[in-house]
This record gives structure tokens, C-alpha cells and sequence, in this order.
């Protein structure tokens, strides 16, 4: 490794932690997609019907819908901070490759969002009768499919990181490009439950997730420049 | 930066007054031809081609609903590619025709997923149906809205192009993923064959008015589009002194 | 002959209808201090983004020694220290995180002169506390830290001595002028009346519509 890949994986680690350690100091932040998560499960025994097969039935997509939902809430944090004080210029000033700094703040992010909703789900699963056939498939399209909702998501939000109230923007912006992960993440909570075979369902997610792995973190760079030049 | 493989027409695009011209010239070509082919592709469906075996008379529809919805989409590809254009060449042009594209394609989603619904109706009983197409159509207007949405909150236009521009072509590269991924679930849901657009090859009778019908909208919305552009042209160079002596005269 | 650092050509550039400036040339060569100077709005601070790369909203051509910016863009930022509007400080992260930090972003600092900068601040006895218990002047003395740490050759400030007294602003003269003898140079516009001694260029905005520049 040369210099340059040195210190590449070096700021990769640097704003890893940081973030992380930012994360942990605003603690009061760190719950509140799950506590979404929790309640917006909780909206449709209550809205619409308690009954065990109802909800069962349910329990596969309100899950990941919740999910979803519940990281798109967070998305808005990914860079607002960073806007405001004027880290995010320092950031793009930068003669390290954008890439890998977009890269470690998402991954930071999606440790608190959705690796944290994926080690909830089990919970609330068990609250909404999911047979427990259905927790393995849960857990891992949730591991599969959330970092590819936190690389999208990242995209909506540093094109509206300039604005005043972007929050509900960004997920206007970004629910259409959630729906095939979705598609998918649920699909293979219900393949787990019927006993039907997995993989092609893993095969899936992990090919979106390569793909927003490759492509995202180009985008978001790309829209964080634009909205800082304004 | 200029490439030498690209023609001179396509720096002469490059500037607004030179677009607002040429449009001007075509406006009235386009209004006569589409005019012409839309009424006589509708009254030609509507009245002579034969109806259908399966579903009489009300898939007549289609000459309405498959020209909307395949405008829907190419215009779609039109706004990113105008947005890429904007972006890498940094050409104002490419970004007011990116900006008027996107509320004409929004109405041609709704106008397709009205359509849609209206054909719906007497076929399977219901105005509205979870199928594959009408369900993509319905996430590419919300596509659509997220272009219009973005650039009206951002103040400053040339962020504003350049955001929507981004947003543009990730939604393109998603639309095929987008569509694969509906399809596949449609087939989970329906397994009766229920395929609205999925026809046996059609007798020319059918398939004639339909593509009299796709051209002459093509050309109607184009129209529209260079009216829109024409007035964003107006709008954006307003204190150019070809947009000042025009606009008095005009006064 | 001092080596010509960065030079810009007919930049032109517009905000709110208005025209902040057009046909505006600059050549900033190794060794000097060039001053943007101009009323509030007079696209003091826009001119610095554009130079130091963080907005494009204009026309017209940038030049780091002699390249076009678009072939030597890395090579510049790499050259660049760039203190803004807002400090770059992250207010939940100790002095010493942050500037550990900026080390990580640029290869020009040297996280081993941390210490060191931090004293020449005077933010010493302060490395471990959260940024948001420090006034704003000591925020912003975090962010000039970096200037002790960094071999850059240029250094873009962005009105760098707001909320720092007179005795900050001597010793940061003293920095310029000590960067200046290593043949680095500053861009930077400022409310505080520089000392007399100090070598300076202006360029003033805003009068017409082309820019003056005023030897001192």
C-alpha cells in the first residue's frame, strides 16, 4: 500500500470513529428510531386489529416497512451537523477521495439506525405473532437490505442538506427508490415463514446492496458538492 | 470544455436565444401536425378500428392510456439526460429543458394512471388495480414529483438544476431495478394472467391508430414543452437586451 | 521572481439578480498577502469559495501554478488551508479531537505539531473540553490551530480574527509573516485593520464593477 491508500483507509477509520463518538454524545438521538420503529408497530394492532393471524400475516411487510421508515427518520442527521458548523466544507476541501468519507459516515450511521432496528426486530416480531420460522429470514434481509437504505438514504440527504426543513423532503425523494429492496426484504421474511428456500432472496439483496455500495456513496458526493456551492 | 467530436449544433443549443428562435419556428408546425394526427388517431380508435374480442369496446383506452404511458417514461429520460447534459457541460439550456420537462411528465404519468383506471373500471370492476404496470407508473409520477418537489425548495437555480440533475439520473438508473422488482412482485400476488398490455399480435387495424396516436403526442407534448421552455427562457434571461427589446415590443 | 501560486481570469459572477463582479482577473504569486476588501454583500466571501474550490457558480477560469484547476485540483487542495465563515469545529468534540480530525482530512497537517498549536492559541489546559463549553473566540482559535500545524503553501481566510483581541491578532500577523518567508501566501479578508508593517495587496470589490487593487 503507497502513501495514498494509507492514509484513504486512515480517514475511512478517522471519520468512522468520529462520527461515532458524535453519535454516542448526542445519546438522547440514538434511540429515537427505535422508539419509532416500537410505536408505528404498535399503530396497527391498536388502528386496525389485534388478532393473532391477522397480524401475523402483516408481520412480515409492517416490519420492514417499519424499518424503513423508521431510517428514513434518521436519514436528515447523516450531514446536517456537519453542514452547520462548517465541517462539511473542511470535508469536501479535502484531497482524499470523497468516496471514503461518504463511505465511513454511512456505515457509522447505519450501525446506530439499521443494525439497531435489525437486532430490535425480533422483539417486535414476537409482538406481531411472526411465526418463528420467520426470524432468521427477518434478521438477515434486515441486515442485507438496511445498509442499502442507509446508502439511498444518504443520497436524499445531501441533496437537501442546505435546506431549512428537509426532512420530509428527503423522503419523498427517496421512498421510490426504496421500493425494490422492500420488494425483496419482505418477500424473503415470507419464503422463511412458508419454508421455501432463501438464497435467491440473499442473492437479491446483495446484489442491490453492491450495487448502492458502488454507486451511492458517488451520488451523495456528488450532492453534497452541489449543495455546499450554493 | 468542448469535445471535438461533438457537432456545432450542439454548442449553438447552447445558447438560450438561439433555442428560443428555433422554437419559435417550429411551434407552429408542431401545433398543426400534432393536431392533426391526435384528432384523426383518436376519432380513427375511438370509432373505426374493430373491437376487441375480449374486451369490446372499452380497451379503446389504449389509444389514450399505452401512448401516455410511454411518453411518461421517454420523457423521464429525457429530463435526466437534459440534467446530465446541464451538469457536465454546464449548459443553462439543458437545465430550462430539464425544468419544463419534468411537470409535463408528471401529467402524463397521472394522464396514464387515469387512463388506466378508467379502463379498469368495466374490465375488472374495480378503478384501481395493483398490477405491475400501473403500479410502476405510479412510482415513476412519484419520481417525478421528487424532481418537481427538490427544485422548487432550493432557492438558487443553478443548485436547484444541478440537484435535480443528480436526482434525475439516480432515478433513472433505479427505474429498470424499480420495474423488474414490481413485475416480480406482481407475479407473487396475481397468479391469474392478468396482463392489461401483454397482447397477441395485433392486427394493423389495432396497432395503426396506436402509433398515429403515440407520434402525434409525442409531438403535442413537445409542443408543450417548448412552450414551457420558451417561457423559462424568457424567465431566466430576463435581463438580456434581446429579452428586454422583445418584451417591448410585445408591450 | 516569486512563482506564480494562483491566478484567475475574468471571473464572473452573479447573485440575486445582481452582478458581484465580472472581467475580474487575480494572480496571487508565493510570498504575499492579498486582502479582499468591500462592503457587507460585496462577494468578498463568494470570491473566496470560488478560489478555494467549494462553489462553481461562476464563469470564467482558475489556474493553480500555471495548471488549469480542473487538471491540478488535487494537488491544489492538497496545498490549501481553508478557514470559512463558520470554523469548521465540531462542538461535541474536544480541541484535540477535532484538529486530530483535520489531520486525518489533509496530509499537509502534522498530527504531531497538535500540541503545539494548541499552545500557540493559548487554548492550553482547554485540549479536553467539549467545544460547546468554549466561547466562540476559542472555537475559532481552534480552527486557526491548523495554521500552526500545516505546511501548506496557501491559506484562504475567511474573515479569521472575528471575536479574537488585538494581542491574537499580532500573533497571527507574526504567522503570516513567517508563512510568507517560506514562500507560502494568504488570501484573506478581514473587518480588523492589519498593522502597517504588514506587506499587503487589496483588491476591492464592489466600487465598479471591475475590482482595483491598491498596493500598501
Amino acid at each position: 500500500m503507497n502513501n495514498k491508500d494509507l492514509s484513504a483507509s486512515g480517514l475511512f477509520v478517522a471519520t468512522f470513529r468520529r462520527d461515532l463518538v458524535l453519535a454516542f454524545r448526542r445519546k438522547s438521538e440514538l434511540v429515537n428510531p427505535l422508539i419509532f420503529f416500537l410505536m408505528v408497530i404498535t399503530l396497527f394492532p391498536i388502528g386496525v386489529s389485534p388478532e393473532p393471524d391477522f397480524l401475523a400475516e402483516l408481520a412480515p411487510g409492517l416490519l420492514w416497512v417499519a424499518a424503513l421508515l423508521a431510517t428514513l427518520l434518521s436519514m436528515e442527521s447523516l450531514f446536517k451537523a456537519d453542514f452547520e458548523d462548517g465541517s462539511l466544507e473542511q470535508l469536501l476541501l479535502s484531497p482524499q477521495p470523497l468516496f471514503m468519507v461518504v463511505l465511513a459516515k454511512v456505515s457509522a450511521h447505519w450501525l446506530m439506525s439499521g443494525l439497531a432496528l435489525t437486532l430490535v426486530a425480533p422483539v417486535l416480531a414476537v409482538m406481531l405473532f411472526l411465526p418463528f420460522e420467520g426470524m432468521p429470514g427477518l434478521m438477515l434481509s434486515l441486515l442485507l437490505g438496511t445498509p442499502t437504505l442507509s446508502l439511498i438514504g444518504a443520497i436524499g440527504a445531501a441533496l437537501t442538506v442546505g435546506l431549512r426543513r428537509g426532512g420530509v423532503l428527503i423522503s419523498l425523494l427517496v421512498l421510490p427508490l426504496y421500493i425494490p429492496v422492500l420488494i425483496f426484504g419482505s418477500s424473503a421474511v415470507q419464503a422463511a415463514i412458508t419454508g421455501l428456500p432463501l438464497g435467491g432472496y440473499f442473492a437479491l439483496l446483495g446484489a442491490l446492496l453492491a450495487l448502492a455500495l458502488a454507486l451511492a456513496p458517488l451520488a451523495t458526493g456528488a450532492a453534497l458538492r452541489i449543495s455546499v456551492s450554493g | 470544455m468542448a469535445y471535438k467530436w461533438l457537432p456545432r449544433w450542439f454548442f449553438q443549443l447552447a445558447s438560450p436565444r438561439w433555442c428560443y428562435q428555433i422554437t419559435g419556428q417550429l411551434i407552429p408546425w408542431f401545433a398543426a401536425i400534432s393536431g392533426l394526427l391526435v384528432v384523426s388517431g383518436i376519432i380513427w380508435g375511438l370509432a373505426f378500428a374493430p373491437p376487441d374480442y375480449q374486451q369490446g369496446n372499452s380497451f379503446r383506452i389504449i389509444y389514450l392510456h399505452v401512448p401516455s404511458a410511454i411518453l411518461a417514461q421517454s420523457f423521464y429520460m429525457l429530463m435526466a439526460l437534459a440534467g446530465a447534459i446541464g451538469l457536465i457541460w454546464k449548459m443553462k439550456v439543458a437545465d430550462m429543458v430539464a425544468k419544463s420537462v419534468a411537470p409535463i411528465g408528471a401529467a402524463l404519468a397521472v394522464l396514464a394512471l387515469l387512463t388506466g383506471a378508467i379502463w379498469g373500471k368495466p374490465t375488472w370492476g374495480s378503478w384501481w388495480v395493483w398490477d405491475a404496470r400501473l403500479t410502476s407508473m405510479l412510482v415513476l409520477l412519484f419520481l417525478y414529483l421528487g424532481v418537481i418537489a427538490l427544485n422548487s425548495a432550493i432557492e438558487s437555480e443553478t443548485t436547484a438544476a444541478q440537484s435535480t440533475a443528480v436526482l434525475a439520473l439516480v432515478g433513472l438508473v433505479n427505474i429498470p431495478i424499480i420495474k423488474y422488482s414490481v413485475e416480480w412482485w406482481n407475479t407473487l400476488h396475481q397468479p391469474a394472467t392478468f396482463k392489461l398490455t401483454e397482447k397477441p399480435a395485433m392486427p394493423p387495424e389495432m396497432w395503426v391508430p396506436l402509433l398515429v396516436m403515440v407520434i402525434g403526442l409525442y409531438m403535442m407534448f413537445g409542443l408543450a414543452l417548448m412552450l414551457r421552455l420558451r417561457n423559462e427562457i424568457l424567465l431566466r434571461e430576463r435581463r438580456a437586451s434581446w429579452v428586454k427589446e422583445l418584451l417591448a415590443v410585445k408591450a | 521572481m516569486s512563482a506564480a501560486l494562483l491566478s484567475a481570469r475574468s471571473l464572473y459572477c452573479e447573485r440575486d439578480d445582481r452582478i458581484l463582479f465580472e472581467g475580474l482577473d487575480l494572480n496571487l504569486s508565493s510570498g504575499e498577502i492579498l486582502q479582499i476588501e468591500g462592503r457587507n454583500g460585496s462577494g468578498k466571501t463568494t470570491l473566496l469559495r470560488i478560489l478555494s474550490g467549494l462553489s462553481n457558480h461562476f464563469e470564467g477560469e482558475l489556474f493553480w501554478r500555471g495548471e488549469t484547476m480542473g487538471e491540478a485540483k488535487e494537488s491544489f487542495l492538497a496545498e490549501l488551508v481553508y478557514i470559512g465563515h463558520q470554523p469548521g469545529v465540531s462542538d461535541l468534540l474536544t480541541a484535540e479531537e477535532n484538529l486530530k480530525w483535520h489531520c486525518a482530512l489533509h496530509p499537509s497537517l502534522d498530527a504531531s505539531l497538535i500540541e503545539y498549536a494548541i499552545n500557540q492559541v493559548g487554548l492550553t489546559g482547554f485540549e479536553d473540553v467539549p467545544a460547546f463549553q468554549l466561547s466562540a473566540g476559542q472555537k475559532r482559535r481552534i480552527a486557526l490551530a491548523r495554521l500552526y500545524m500545516s505546511n501548506a503553501q496557501l491559506w484562504i481566510l475567511d474573515e479569521p480574527f472575528t471575536a479574537i483581541d488585538k494581542l491574537g491578532v499580532a500573533a497571527k500577523e507574526d504567522l503570516m509573516l513567517k508563512h510568507l518567508s517560506k514562500g507560502g501566501s494568504v488570501i484573506l479578508t478581514t473587518h480588523q485593520d492589519l498593522s502597517a508593517h504588514m506587506p499587503l495587496r487589496k483588491l476591492i470589490l464592489g466600487q465598479s464593477k471591475e475590482a482595483q487593487y491598491i498596493e500598501q
